[in-house]
């Protein structure tokens, strides 16, 4: 018999029973809550009179809507001037305190996105199944987890019974040999994948990213990586549990202590792919030829090289493929066959779950370390994922570091990446963005955002338009 | 979910096809945290005539007193009876939370849009498809009758009206089994709870950390 693949093993390791149509009950290690896709799961458990089957499942925290200007935090809940945003945090505290869910709330210096929370806690830890009502639930698959986004009605159904209805996925290895050069990041790496695969590719699938490249990444650049799987349309991504996983995880709050800890990291090395696993599908990538990338159009799969040029519709022989990049150009104001690099920028956002980590922060300060940001930027923001996050950059100088070259220093949330709360992009702006959704309108109606690493994205920032990172970086 | 076995209640006909889930409840209430409390902006555009807000005191506004739902006659209904393709348009669930919080549990049509279909029994609705005849002549008898009752049987499948007459209706074995006991998703799966809990305890026992409080 041909042996497991992780994600085999994890879906063993959490079969509670299994139906004769194909579905399955599932267990739910984790399920971490926000305050956009959880009020009316709590609601549905009070109308049917439901307790939550176990509270120490669930950690919560307010990330979508939460302003990212002290001002308006300082205040506290009452201080949030949209007024429906301001009700949606209110009603998660109350749910919390209802229900008694561990919450870290708004102004706790242990808030943040969800996805920078989770990890940063120890609260997802290896071999673990995590849920949450948001589809970048991927990223936690970095620790060697089974973890996706689910709807809200799953919320409800997770809050009563710890269990979720699922089918299995098929397998998928994308696997990045060799090694990056100098400047070339995780981010560079995941966007590259789905250039190859597509933004479809990975439907039906659960991806694991293996390799040399992805092996040699840090638990932060992993978790970038599978943060991105939904963008290559895979609900989970993982990678394999080694040395780097347990290093990471070793001290956290809710990480395993004393004699369990043994024990935990002796299982832990188990959720690795054996080696005779069969998947369904392949895809190789050489990481030595990966370049910094770029996204041009008005989704993560329209993505180029830095040193490219947008491409020609006149030159797509299929008709189809011609049109979407006409329309995409359109929406993006830019001209065919222009230069990456000749892409004027009107602002720039350092942040998301997928780029707002302490190395991504690091990563983006040496870039614009000593410099200015270029005069024709309307707006350049740092917003770090966690209230802790923010205090380890404010620690290392980092926070001056932004300051003096004229980017902004904010308080934690998802902000600019989703333009829920009051940061965003007006008409026709573009953004180089460390986010991980380009599509119109995203980031503010009518936005036209580049998805980029955040070496690439403080390097525009100082330059005003697209540079290369690697020459950047050499000229200081 | 509130089981569903036996049904009787006052029929109010909306004659209209291709009723649309944003004439159920207008996309300007979805902002909403809860699931509850839509009922009095259940087809809000057809039964006010000035335009709903979120969170607003309906009892004030200006009834469209033409609409059948504000017609006294109907006052009280449960019954829904509609033309073909109900609840087309978008997939929001709170079409059938809107239903059901203004008090109806059957909705009566020659045909459903899918998604709303499904929704209905997630949420306790019961959803009946009768051939054009007999909805044709349900309406007639409705508008002739005040106070027109029929008696739903979900055990026999039955519609049955006031002179005793019964419709046959088909409906699928599961969904029947879920309503009859009040089953939704989460009541199905509460149904295995003493795997769940057996599953728990051996998972204790292998990696404790996992059960560790917050
Ligand atoms: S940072 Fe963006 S992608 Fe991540 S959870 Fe927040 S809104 Fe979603």
């Amino acid at each position: 018999m041909a042996g497991k693949t992780l994600y085999d093993k994890l879906w063993d390791a959490h079969l509670v029973s299994q139906q004769t149509d194909g579905s399955a009950l599932i267990y739910i290690d984790l399920q971490l809550l926000h305050e956009v896709t959880s009020p009316q799961a709590f609601e549905g458990l009070r109308l049917a009179g439901r307790s939550p089957w176990r509270i120490s499942g669930n950690l919560a925290t307010p990330d979508h809507n939460v302003p990212t200007t002290s001002k308006e935090r300082t205040i506290g809940v009452e201080g949030i001037e949209d007024p429906v945003s301001r009700i949606q945090v209110q009603t998660l505290d109350d749910n919390c305190d209802e229900f008694g869910v561990v919450e870290f709330k708004m102004n706790d210096p242990r808030q943040g996105i969800v996805h920078v929370v989770g990890p940063e806690q120890g609260a997802t830890l290896p071999g673990m199944t995590v849920v949450c009502g948001d589809s970048h639930t991927s990223t936690h698959g970095a620790f060697g987890a089974l973890a996706h986004g689910i709807g809200t009605s799953e919320v409800e159904h997770v809050l009563a019974t710890q269990c979720l209805i699922a089918k299995k996925m098929k397998n998928m290895l994308v696997r990045v040999d060799g090694a990056l050069e100098a400047g070339v990041t995780a981010k560079d790496v995941v966007l590259a994948i789905i250039g190859e695969i597509g933004t479809a590719g990975g439907t039906g699938y659960a991806i694991e990213f293996g390799g040399e490249v992805i092996q040699n990444l840090s638990m932060e650049g992993r978790m970038t990586v599978c943060n991105m799987a939904i963008e290559a349309g895979a609900r989970a991504g993982m990678v394999a549990v080694d040395d780097t996983t347990v290093e990471y995880v070793k001290g956290r709050p809710f990480a395993p202590k004393a004699e369990q800890w043994q024990q935990a990291v002796a299982s832990w090395k188990e959720f690795v792919s054996d080696d005779d696993a069969v998947f369904d599908h392949l895809v190789v990538l050489d990481g030595g030829s990966i370049k910094p990338q770029v996204t041009w159009g008005t989704s993560p799969e329209m993505v180029l090289p830095v040193d490219a040029h947008v491409p020609d519709p006149a030159a797509e022989p299929d008709q189809g493929k011609s049109q979407g990049i006409e329309r995409a150009l359109s929406y993006m104001g830019l001209t065919a066959n222009q230069a990456i690099t000749d892409i004027q920028l009107d602002r720039v956002f350092i942040g998301s779950c997928t780029n707002s980590r302490i190395e991504d922060l690091r990563e983006a300060a040496a870039v614009v370390k000593g410099r200015k940001v270029a005069s024709t930027l309307k707006q350049a923001l740092v917003v770090p994922g966690s209230g802790l996050v923010k205090a380890q950059a404010e620690q290392e100088g980092l926070d001056l570091i932004f300051r003096e070259a004229g980017l902004e220093w904010r308080e934690p949330g998802c902000s600019m990446c989703l333009a829920m709360n009051a940061d965003k992009l007006g008409q026709g702006e573009h953004c180089a963005s460390t986010s991980n959704r380009n599509f119109e309108g995203r980031q503010g109606f009518g936005g036209r955002t580049h998805l980029v690493s955040p070496a690439m994205a403080a390097a525009a920032a100082i330059e005003g338009h697209f540079v290369d990172v690697r020459e950047f970086m050499g000229q200081s | 979910m509130q089981k569903f076995i036996q049904h009787k209640g006052v029929v109010a006909p909306l004659d209209r096809a291709n009723i649309d889930t944003d004439m159920i409840i207008p996309k300007q209430f979805l902002k909403s945290i809860k699931r509850s409390g839509f009922g009095p902006n259940l087809f809000d555009e057809l039964r006010y005539l000035d335009e709903g807000v979120p969170d607003q005191d309906c009892s004030q506004r200006p009834l469209n007193t033409e609409f059948v739902l504000n017609q006294p006659r109907y006052q009280g209904c449960s019954i829904l009876l509609a033309r073909e393709n109900f609840g087309c348009g978008s997939s929001r669930e709170h079409a059938p939370w809107a239903l059901d919080d203004f008090g109806i549990r059957v909705v009566i049509a020659p045909s459903f849009a899918e998604i709303f279909f499904n929704n209905c029994f997630k949420n306790g609705l019961l959803p009946i498809v009768l051939n054009e005849d007999e909805v044709d002549s349900l309406f007639e008898e409705v508008a002739a009758a005040e106070g027109y009752e029929l008696r739903i049987d979900l055990e026999n499948q039955q519609v049955i009206k006031p002179d005793g007459k019964a419709l046959g209706f088909a409906i699928d074995d599961f969904r029947k089994h879920c309503l009859l006991n009040g089953l939704d998703d989460i009541g199905l799966t509460l149904q295995q709870a003493d795997v769940i809990r057996a599953y728990e305890v051996k998972r204790r026992k292998e990696a404790p950390w996992l059960f560790c409080d917050k």
